[in-house]
């Protein structure tokens, strides 16, 4: 019986990994809420969007390495990530300029801007694989550690390590600082306001003279400096990879549909949901039981629920459960 | 069939004409085939979106479920590794269906409350743990017997023919489980539902050793009937007679023949399904279904069971592309999980069928066939033109780059095409009439 070694086993693979996850998949799913509250429709280009402003930021902070500077102890992309958000942010309004105001106008049916927003993810992707390579690509730098492995365990005389990597703690506090940024934008400013008396009524938000062209733009920009930080966190916690963040599509409208499509809350509530079940689920419990229990019930196994190449079928399978039982989300979203 | 109808097919036939003459006739067929595979699954996108307005991404997925068909049905039977453990896996899948579905009557049949919670939750987990417990050591055994050439507990050894349905089958069920719980939501809930479905599908298929080899692929699954081997017919002296009579070279001859009796084995199944879902569309229960895609709400209140009959357009169309692709791994020969990719699987199938013209047959097959050759052939000539283009510029890193990515120059054609349709002519180039 070692409590205070399976606490730290525990934070160390399964805590710290989900809080850092989840506050990546939170911005991520903030964005898909966003968009769908605003212009109504699932917009399946987002994780393609996280992709194209990533690979901005990456090329950035190639440049910036190259030339010698740097941020210090912390990663050097953040330097380069409002040139991403800028760039992103540039690109999405283009797109919805020559594609997406169209069919804003004609009033199509949110099905068809999903298909659209289809094409859209097609030629994102083909872009940022033109530029960058369908290749892994890390690009993180600065202090590894904040709380390293080994001077934790001398300094504390348990058996366990603990690592506190710097990238977990840059994707957190960025995290919050992004989300408290968005909550203030939209409850205090007038163009918060206007934003949300737009998602809430959309007839009566032009009645009372508020501008759709520029809710819509503003709407863009922020989605899109979410979903760069979104994925330049991601990436700066595992790696950056195209198809990766393709395949975050998943989690990220699971997280969003979990917490309610349409409500910010929900989407950061939805991404912890997720990122939590993911882990828990997909890592193995050997470690932190053969801590708990007495010598001779050690488990054998490796006490792993579901191997880690499922870690989808979670995200799937939470998705089902909410559709069967409350189709609006945990937080009452607006649809049905 | 109209002047324009007739003009676009004969345009698209000349697309595969040119690649003949120009490249070779190998080439051509080799292209065609693949075209008319994916032509037949752009019928079933088309059967739920042109049909009914339903929205699924799983075409990917239920492209696998057929392949994985194909290796069940027929890919040769591994008795030892079936002894070690099959039984066992098949007794464990069992015992997790039933505690789903126990715990299905818990939930209808109990009152709402906290014990009806408590009850379904713990049959759930129980019947994992339980599952667990008989499926793991059973895999284990079952793994263990000849991992480098088996280690899976193959297949019933039957004809391909009897596979292709088996695959449709197969997705058919899969596209109950989803359709029941996705539909008569939002519609956005079904395709990302489908998305998450078909990506779970291929990533099983990738990590069930015992069923299909995963990653380490199954190859060997034997040809439909009547295509016989190239080699066969190469040491068959009637076939060299033959063919040295016709002029040509018994190599290139065998494998011309391989290529045309897929033609006609895929062009008949294409005919079948198209008359098939003609017959539908200009049905009672076609015209029924049209209504109901144009307005849910009349529908519904002319007593029309809206969500009853999007299922079953869902189980049809998903059960047309699970066909297709147990048809895909036959002619393949093998089943490759590391292939499936959503982009070439299921949004090409897409661009395909909105191209075309969705709700109309004519007009998927013309966006089949028009698609299916732009994507193989940009492929072969993409990196060509990039060549021709760069050639002005100094050799150097931008060069070599462009050079390199040239490839994935066709997903952003794709895109373009797709948005450019979308805009400009979005009832596609034959529209439904």
């Amino acid at each position: 019986m070692d409590i205070l070694n399976a606490l730290v086993a525990f934070l160390n693979f399964m805590f710290i990994p989900a809080v850092s996850y989840g506050a990546q998949l939170a911005l991520g799913a903030l964005g898909v809420t966003l968009i769908y509250s605003i212009l109504r429709f699932s917009n399946f280009a987002h994780g393609d969007t996280m992709a194209f402003g990533t690979m901005v930021t990456i090329l950035l902070t190639w440049w910036l390495q190259a030339q010698g500077i740097g941020f210090g102890p912390l990663p050097t992309a953040l330097l380069a990530l409002p040139v991403g958000i800028a760039a992103t942010a540039a690109l999405v309004l283009v797109t919805d300029r020559t594609v997406y105001r169209f069919y804003r106008r004609q009033k199509a049916s949110p099905t068809i801007v999903v298909i659209v927003s289809l094409g859209v993810m097609f030629v994102m992707n083909g872009i940022v694989r033109f530029i960058i390579g369908v290749d892994n690509q890390t690009f993180t730098d600065g202090a590894r550690f904040v709380i390293e492995p080994r001077s934790f365990m001398e300094a504390t005389g348990l058996s366990e390590p603990l690592a506190l990597r710097t990238t977990v703690v840059v994707t957190v506090v960025t995290a919050v600082i992004a989300m408290g940024a968005l909550f203030w934008f939209l409850q205090k400013t007038r163009t918060g306001k206007s934003m949300r008396a737009y998602s809430d009524n959309e007839d009566l938000a032009l009645l009372s003279g508020i501008n759709p062209d520029r809710v819509v733009a503003i709407t863009w920009i922020i989605a899109a400096a979410l979903a760069t930080t979104a994925g330049v966190l991601y990436g700066l916690d595992k790696s950056f990879m195209p198809f990766t963040y393709f395949q975050l599509l998943l989690p990220i409208f699971a997280a969003a549909i979990v917490g309610g499509l349409g409500s910010p809350i929900g989407a950061i509530a939805g991404g912890f949901i997720i990122a939590f079940s993911e882990v828990l689920v997909t890592n193995a419990w050997k470690k932190i039981v053969t801590y708990l229990v007495p010598e001779s019930m050690a488990p054998e196994g490796l006490l792993q629920l579901l191997s880690t190449e499922y870690k989808f079928a979670v995200s799937f399978t939470i998705l089902i459960i909410v559709l069967l039982f409350r189709p609006t989300g945990v937080f009452k979203g607006k649809s049905l | 069939m109209t002047g324009k109808t007739a003009l676009l097919f004969g345009a698209v036939a000349c697309l595969y004409l040119g690649t003949g003459f120009l490249q070779s006739w190998g080439l051509a067929l080799t292209i065609l085939n693949s075209a008319l595979l994916v032509t037949i699954a752009a019928l079933g996108v088309n059967i739920q979106w042109g049909y009914a307005g339903l929205f699924s991404v799983g075409t990917m997925g239920f492209t696998a479920l057929g392949g994985l068909a194909v290796v069940l049905i027929s890919a040769r039977p591994n008795t030892e590794n079936w002894q070690a453990g099959g039984l066992g896996i098949f007794l464990a899948l069992v015992l997790g269906a039933l505690a789903a579905i126990a715990a299905l009557f818990a939930w209808r049949l109990m009152s709402k409350g906290l014990a009806r919670t408590a009850v379904v939750a713990g049959l759930l987990v129980g019947g994992f743990f339980l599952f667990r417990a008989v499926f793991d050591p059973n895999v284990m055994a079952v793994e263990a017997v000849n991992p480098q050439n088996a280690g899976n507990v193959g297949g019933l050894g039957l004809p391909s023919l009897i596979a292709w349905p088996v695959g449709g089958l197969l997705a058919a069920a899969v596209a109950w489980a989803i359709g029941k719980t996705a539909l008569g939501l939002r519609s956005d809930y079904l395709a990302i539902a489908t998305l998450g479905i078909a990506e779970i599908i291929v990533a099983v298929i990738k990590n069930e050793d015992w069923l299909a080899r995963g990653v380490k692929n199954i190859t060997e699954l034997p040809r439909p009937w009547p295509v016989p081997y190239e080699v066969d017919l190469q040491a068959d002296p009637g076939f060299v007679e033959t063919a040295t009579r016709w002029g040509m070279d018994p190599r290139t001859a065998s494998i011309t023949l391989v290529d045309l009796l897929y033609l006609l084995l895929f062009g008949t199944v294409l005919l079948i399904v198209i008359w098939a879902s003609e017959r539908a569309l200009h049905s009672p229960w076609g015209r029924m279904m049209r209504a109901i895609r144009d307005n849910e709400v009349s529908a519904a209140a002319m007593g029309k069971d809206v969500t009853g009959r999007h299922l079953q357009v869902f189980i049809l169309g998903s059960a047309v592309i699970g066909f297709a692709g147990a048809m895909l791994t036959s002619m393949d020969g093998q089943l490759t999980p590391g292939t499936y990719n959503p982009l070439a699987f299921t949004f090409l199938v897409w661009v395909m069928v909105i191209v075309g013209g969705s709700g109309n047959n004519l007009g998927t097959v013309l966006g089949g066939l028009l698609i299916g050759w732009l994507w193989l052939v940009v492929e072969n000539v993409g990196p060509n033109i990039m060549q021709v283009l760069t050639a002005p510029m100094p050799d150097g890193w931008l060069r070599d780059h462009l050079l390199g990515s040239a490839q994935h120059m066709r997903l952003l054609t794709m895109g373009v095409i797709l948005l450019l349709v979308l805009r400009f002519s979005p009832r596609g180039l034959i529209p439904e009439k």
